[in-house]
């Protein structure tokens, strides 16, 4: 009976500590999968440099990351959020309606987007992105009418292309990868087609009708997990695979880019937006937690210092095409001055 | 059913022969595919550790490299240390390793050691300032890309374009190695270091608290309340309809997803209670819910294994009933309880999706220090891992992998241990 006893006390003991120990000592950051590995490196620079408690940094996703920073203000809601696509009319809403209504929106830099097959293929790629949408979405004009993608295999589309089966590994729905992928390449690609262009159809024509990808089988949604789709890449030399460049970057003696109109993604061509799949990424500041939570302003400091953000800083070792540097100076001094962020429609 | 009244007697007759060789035959067949399941079943374990031991290997040592680092009196002011120019410093330090390169060819390959190199040498000479004006030897890691390379796992015969490590890069590392500066040790960093962005400096101490200290949580909750209400339902409930539909509904609580648990979680724990987000307490308690079903249910199964002789002889020398169980059918139950415990806690330490839900997964470069504490757990840091996209992840994948297993591996072991050792047989 005694070690019942025991058990008991410490129990108490652990429930009335639990709510001791919720003030928080540490930034905490949520987010896009995309920005998690920038928001690392500030938060690890961070810890190194200053000595105070590292953030703690979460992959939520885009979509996710809004949820959960937006549900409130208090030591029990993050303050910082990263994002691979700008806040949403209605994610900012739901922000108001929790009361985080003083938010600013930091522009980091952008994001190559690289569709990449693996090096042991024998066919020398490149694309269109008329050739990219065709492939992959869901409707495709044929013989003047909007119809089911009847493609099969990439010489379907054009004869120079390879007589193999179409099979692209991407991201899911939820991922802002997604996003930036339907909105950058395939409305781009529809926009190109001569259907779409002689038929006068409208931007909201294009957005509804050329944004969902293809649902039977050729386009593959392969998780959240961008490794495993470079895993496959290597086991099929005839597949394509939809990723952030970071991950082709690190991979480059597996797989290569394709050139897409023309452009191979590299750290230049995405930098001067040459390369037309690139997007800008952000991270989303809570200002009523500036000066609460104990390290969060030198947080920011440090995300936006030149040693993180500029030319030759350690987010550009890591992948992150950087801002110009007067962008860099604006996007530092709006950041200072906390300007408040409001979504439009 | 063969009828008796039918059955042939005359066993020299071809029919009894035949049916003779019928029912061997049907034997070996079962026999074979027994032998057939279990070769099926080792081949795939199999698999499964040599492919990770196969990748996760090379994650158990470390290359390093020995520096020597010139901290001169004009480079770093004795009122404050911290900010002098530590990364100039392993800069110049580079240059002098490698004579026969442009000093500003050189300073770029300060790349070859790890980032945490001019951290080091700051807390070095902060904890001892008087080595301001001495060089100092250290030896550091070195980055990822040079590791796989000193691993063979970069090809150098692959086109320099297509490589992450150029040709004048791979020509001063090689330099390094035939001046005896490079070494691969034992990687303890593995063990004795929390999370990092870098590779070489990744370890997985956080999560091996992290997880200490769910389990903890969960074994706290989880073994008195399980043993209390396996106890009552056991030894004192009234057998009826009521008590039937609390078994019933123990059993379906064992068949649960985790997932359902980690929902739960979230919903009751971080946002009714207010608890934080990512603390491993509030993973134990999590786990503990999960656990507590198989606790039960061994639990029960020990007490059950407990002869009524035992309880009859206490009742019989005038023991109350809760003397009876106390004193007598606990104890020798005992051994067997404890056996579900393990077993519910090893499949605890494994669990992930609950952890996933409460904000277990996510990058924290520190250990906790407390069961309220950021952190991950074995398994969700492996998940992390698993997603980062460096190289040298990879293999440290494995490696976090083989390291959870050797933990479960050594959990089964003592429960059998303890089940051959205590356990009586009546």
């Amino acid at each position: 009976m005694k070690s019942l006893h025991i058990t008991a006390s410490v129990l108490a003991m652990v429930a009335v500590s639990a709510t001791a120990a919720a003030a928080r000592d540490q930034v905490r950051v949520v987010g896009s999968s995309t920005v998690f590995p920038y928001s690392q490196a500030a938060a690890e620079n961070f810890a190194n440099a200053t000595g105070m408690s590292a953030p703690v940094v979460e992959s939520t996703g885009t979509g996710g990351g809004m949820k959960i920073f937006c549900e409130g203000i208090g030591e029990g809601f993050p303050d910082m959020t990263g994002a691979s696509r700008a806040m949403k009319k209605s994610e900012y809403d739901l922000c108001v309606q929790n009361g985080v209504t003083d938010v600013t929106e930091v522009l980091i830099g952008y994001d190559g987007l690289s569709i990449a097959v693996s090096r042991a293929t024998t066919h020398d790629w490149a694309l269109t992105e008329e050739q990219i949408y065709l492939a992959l979405a869901a409707q495709v004009p044929v013989d003047g009418e909007w119809k089911d993608n009847p493609y099969k295999t990439w010489s379907d589309i054009d004869a120079a292309l390879p007589a193999t089966p179409i099979l692209a590994y991407g991201p899911p729905p939820t991922s802002g990868t997604r996003d930036a992928f339907v909105e950058l390449t395939m409305h781009d690609g529809c926009k190109a087609l001569p259907f779409v262009k002689d038929g006068g159809f409208d931007g909201a024509w294009v957005t509804e009708n050329c944004s969902r990808m293809r649902q039977d089988g050729p386009f593959v949604e392969a998780g959240e997990n961008d490794n495993l789709i470079v895993q496959r890449l290597e086991a099929d030399p005839n597949a394509v695979g939809i990723f952030g460049y970071s991950f082709l970057y690190e991979n480059l003696d597996k797989l290569q880019g394709i050139a897409i109109n023309g452009v191979e993604p590299n750290p230049e061509t995405i930098a001067s937006f040459e390369y037309g799949v690139a997007r800008p990424i952000f991270v989303y500041i809570k200002n009523a937690h500036r000066g609460v939570i104990p390290g969060f302003n030198e947080f920011i400091q440090e995300f936006v210092s030149d040693t993180a953000l500029a030319a030759g800083g350690y987010q550009q070792e890591r992948g992150l095409t950087v801002l110009a540097a007067d962008k860099l100076v604006e996007v530092q001094k709006n950041t200072a001055d906390a300007v408040k962020f409001e979504a439009i429609e | 059913m063969t009828d008796i009244s039918n059955h042939n007697t005359r066993w020299g007759s071809t029919k009894a022969k035949a049916n003779l060789a019928r029912r061997k035959r049907s034997q070996w067949v079962l026999q074979g595919l027994g032998i057939g399941a279990l070769s099926i079943a080792f081949l795939m374990l199999f698999l499964l550790v040599s492919s990770l031991v196969s990748t996760g290997w090379q994650a158990f040592t470390q290359t390093h490299i020995k520096m020597q680092f010139a901290v001169s009196a004009e480079k770093v002011n004795p009122d404050n240390i911290a900010a002098a120019n530590w990364r100039g410093l392993v800069q110049d330090a580079m240059v002098v390793a490698l004579p026969g390169m442009e000093p500003d060819e050189a300073r770029k390959m300060a790349g070859i050691l790890s980032n945490a190199a001019q951290f080091r040498l700051r807390d070095m000479v902060v904890a001892n300032p008087s080595l301001i004006g001495q060089t100092v030897e250290m030896t550091v890691p070195t980055s990822d890309p040079y590791d796989q390379l000193n691993k063979g796992l970069i090809d150098r015969n692959t086109p320099e374009v297509n490589r992450r490590l150029k040709d004048p890069e791979i020509a001063a590392f090689d330099t390094l190695t035939a001046d005896g500066r490079i070494t691969k040790p034992l990687n303890t960093a593995l063990i004795t270091n929390a999370d990092s962005r870098f590779p070489e400096l990744a370890g997985l101490k956080g999560a091996l608290m992290g997880s200490f200290y769910a389990l903890l949580t969960c074994f706290l909750l989880a073994f008195p309340i399980g043993i209390g209400a396996a106890i009552y339902l056991e030894e004192f409930a009234p057998k009826n309809k009521i008590s039937d539909f609390i078994e019933i509904n123990i059993n379906n609580l064992a068949a649960v997803p985790s997932v359902v648990f980690g929902l739960l979680g979230l919903a009751v724990f971080l946002n009714w209670f207010g608890m934080p987000r990512s603390a491993p307490f509030v993973g134990g308690l999590v786990l503990a819910l999960m656990t507590l079903p198989t606790i039960i249910i061994a639990t029960r199964a020990a007490l059950k294994a407990v002869p009524p002789s035992i309880r009859e002889a206490a009742l019989g020398l005038g023991a109350s009933r809760q003397q009876v169980v106390f004193h007598h059918v606990l104890p020798l139950a005992m051994p067997g309880i404890l056996t579900g415990t393990i077993i519910g806690l090893a499949q605890a330490l494994g669990e992930t999706a609950p952890l996933l839900l409460i904000g277990m997964n996510a990058f924290i470069t520190a250990a906790p220090g407390s069961p309220f504490d950021s952190s991950t757990a074995l398994p969700t840091q492996i998940f992390i891992w698993a997603d980062s996209p460096e190289r040298g992840f990879v293999s440290r994948t494995s490696a976090a992998i083989l390291v959870l297993l050797g933990f479960l591996v050594t959990m089964n072991a003592v429960a059998i241990y303890l089940r051959s050792r205590f356990e009586r047989k009546w």
